[in-house]
């Protein structure tokens, strides 16, 4: 469905996107992982025909995003980041002029409108303002007129940005539900925690794709050993650790340490570092890794 | 075509809602000419009243009598008699006491009588020369009548019959009405568009828009056609007031007049597109608009001063000012009735600028985000 590559984009100086390749292919849910800055928008406008590649190749459907502009944005629904609609517009207004602007035939759109409050449960606020509804269902209803003329492809930008985990978590099975409709979704997020929603991920740092693969994959690929190590003084576990040329990273996560090393550390391994930390550790286990613990270590095997 | 005009209708209805859903700017912009005119009307008043004239009669005599009745009688000056030093005179300036001064000499009748020539002297406080020029204007025209009814006519080679065309009582009205006309449309039709079109910029809709199959010319005539109308009921507003509350006649065709209001009002939103497309940001966009469209009509298009009393570069400059060419049309038609055929120059100029504009908006607005 998408085709990408060697994309580049600069603005000015500054290198926004340095050559991402990855392939999207028609009905996948496909997540782009990654920070603010990492060019996850650049690239979703870029797809989108907002902006022209400066070199490589980018393939929607088979067209050529430099030539055919309009016949792209025909087929693309497109909710770009912090989207926030027409407040001062009721939700039905917001849904009618997206209906029109898309040329959504009369006669299809009363049942288009029904399967999407379907998905949404907006059809009680119909009346109200887009600017009193909750961030959730703001969100919905611009996903709602993403929507309204049956895209084959979806582009989210940062579609739960700023939305409580609930909303959120509808927000995703909603998508899921979509998807089940044989439209492909390819969606950004810098919540690491919603990649295993997706069926395939690519993880955006400083402009390049660093990892790309199915969430399960890129975890069961992941050679290093995790433990999760606490103690009452974090700062100075983290920096006990990262002291220590056989750990990989360290990274804090809440009220804990995540340590990987190169080599699994044996029981006596862990008593020369109790002696050398001086406090025993309160509690350690070993744990699969998660996306944001792969993700930052391709994250700092990048710098270095 | 057709989609064309069903997509240019959607963005259309759209705008209207918005306007609809905001009623306090609405009630702003339809209020602001009102105002402007009825502040304009009463503040603006170049006809002056009740000028005060300070006499210093030192004939005393029947003539000199007369000759202050009749500056009595107008209703232009308040009269009084100074009963101060001679050389206390100027006194009466700084105090603001007098703008003018008539100074009648001891020898005034015996003069008329013998001689049929005497002379007065009159002093006019020239602080305001706009002012000053018109009480001498006043002065001499009193003189004259005085003249007149006394049957001194003097030997003179040739005799000038002023006759005052198409405002014989210049009043200040007649001027003012098509002026406001050319300056409320280019204010607001600009001032509208612009805001209107960085809005969705600011937004972030215009990026969602623009992923759809809307054109940008669509996008920018959906957005404008709201506005065309509400520019129309402004100029039928500020007509309607000139008319009704400060006498205006209206000689002409309403239907030229209409026609070429409307060439004047493409002629500003095409502005205030172009403004829309070189501007990111509202608050800019209004900034730019105002600056471009206020001073400049208000100093540079005939409205207040006489683009003749101007100096030649400023004369030059004058002519890129839209306001200049729609001016010669509304007076044009409203005071002296002019045709289509009168009018041709200044409607092509606007045709010309509109066109211009539009072309340079279409190459900078882009349909993506690049710069």
């Amino acid at each position: 469905m998408i085709k990408i590559e060697n994309f580049r984009k600069n603005y000015g100086d500054i290198q926004a996107v340095r050559g991402m390749c990855f392939h999207v292919e028609k009905g996948e849910l496909f997540g782009l992982i990654g920070p603010d800055g990492a060019g996850k928008t650049t690239l979703m406008r870029a797809i989108c025909t907002l902006l022209v590649p400066d070199d490589g190749v980018i393939e929607v459907d088979g067209l050529n995003v430099r030539e055919h502009v309009t016949e792209i944005r025909n087929l693309i629904g497109y909710m770009p980041q912090r989207f926030s609609l027409y407040q001062d517009l009721t939700v039905d207004e917001n849904m009618q002029f997206f209906a029109d602007i898309f040329e959504v035939p009369q006669d299809e759109r009363e049942q288009r409108k029904k399967e999407l409050y379907r998905f949404s449960h907006l059809e009680a606020f119909t009346k109200r303002k887009a600017g009193a509804l909750s961030g959730g269902m703001k969100q919905k209803l611009a996903l709602s007129c993403a929507l309204i003329h049956t895209p084959k492809l979806l582009v989210l930008d940062e579609p739960t940005f700023g939305v409580d985990p609930v909303s959120r978590q509808e927000f995703w099975e909603i998508l899921h539900e979509i998807q089940k409709g044989g439209t492909t979704i390819l969606v950004s997020t810098a919540y690491m925690d919603e990649a295993d929603q997706c069926d395939r991920i690519g993880l955006c740092f400083n402009g390049e794709i660093v990892g790309l693969d199915t969430p399960q994959k890129l975890k069961n690929d992941f050679k290093y050993m995790i433990y999760e190590i606490r103690n009452e003084n974090l700062y100075r576990l983290r920096d006990f650790f990262a002291r220590h040329p056989e750990i990989r990273t360290t990274q804090l996560f809440g009220d804990a340490l995540h340590v990987s090393f190169l080599e699994n550390p044996t029981e006596s391994n862990w008593r020369q570092y109790e002696d050398e930390f001086g406090d025993t550790f309160t509690k350690r286990s070993q744990i699969s890794p998660d996306i944001e613990d792969i993700f930052l270590d391709l994250m700092e095997n990048h710098n270095g | 075509m057709n989609k064309t005009i069903k997509r240019i209708i959607a963005i259309a209805r759209k705008e209207m809602l918005h306007i609809k859903n905001d009623p306090r700017s609405l009630s702003i912009i339809l209020l602001m000419p009102v105002f402007q005119l009825i502040m304009f009307g009463y503040a603006l008043n170049t006809e002056l009243q009740y000028v005060d004239l300070a006499v210093i009669d030192y004939s005393h005599s029947t003539a000199s009598h007369d000759l202050v009745q009749k500056f009595t009688g107008s209703p232009f000056f308040h009269v009084y008699h100074y009963e101060g030093q001679f050389d206390k005179l100027d006194e009466l300036f700084l105090s603001r006491e007098a703008r003018v001064v008539l100074l009648i000499g001891q020898d005034f009748a015996s003069d008329l009588a013998t001689q049929t020539q005497s002379s007065v002297q009159i002093l006019i406080d020239a602080v305001d020369p706009n002012a000053a020029h018109m009480i001498r204007n006043y002065c001499s025209q009193v003189i004259q009548n005085f003249n007149a009814a006394n049957n001194i006519s003097l030997p003179t080679p040739f005799q000038i019959e002023t006759s005052v065309w198409f405002n014989p009582d210049m009043k200040s009205a007649y001027f003012f009405v098509p002026g406001l006309l050319a300056l409320l449309l280019i204010m607001i039709c600009a001032l509208l568009t612009s805001i209107t079109i960085t809005r969705e910029k600011e937004l972030g809709t215009m990026e969602q828009i623009l992923v759809s199959p809307v054109q940008p010319q669509e996008i920018i005539l959906g957005k404008v056609i709201p506005y065309v109308f509400i520019s129309f009921i402004i100029a039928g507003l500020i007509l309607f007031i000139g008319i009704w509350l400060f006498g205006v006649p209206f000689v002409g065709n309403l239907i030229l007049l209409t026609i070429l209001s409307l060439v004047y009002v493409l002629t500003a939103l095409s502005l205030g597109i172009l403004i829309s497309t070189i501007t990111q940001t509202q608050q800019v966009a209004m900034m730019i608009a105002l600056v471009i469209t206020l001073m400049p009509t208000v100093i540079l298009s005939g409205f207040i001063f006489p683009i003749a009393s101007m100096p030649l570069p400023l004369q030059y400059l004058a002519n890129i000012i839209p306001a200049r060419w729609y001016l010669t049309i509304v007076r044009g038609i409203i005071l002296k009735g002019n045709t289509l055929q009168q009018l041709i120059q200044p409607t092509l100029v606007l045709l010309g600028m509109t066109l211009l504009l539009l072309a340079i908006a279409r190459r900078k607005f882009s349909a993506n985000l690049e710069k």
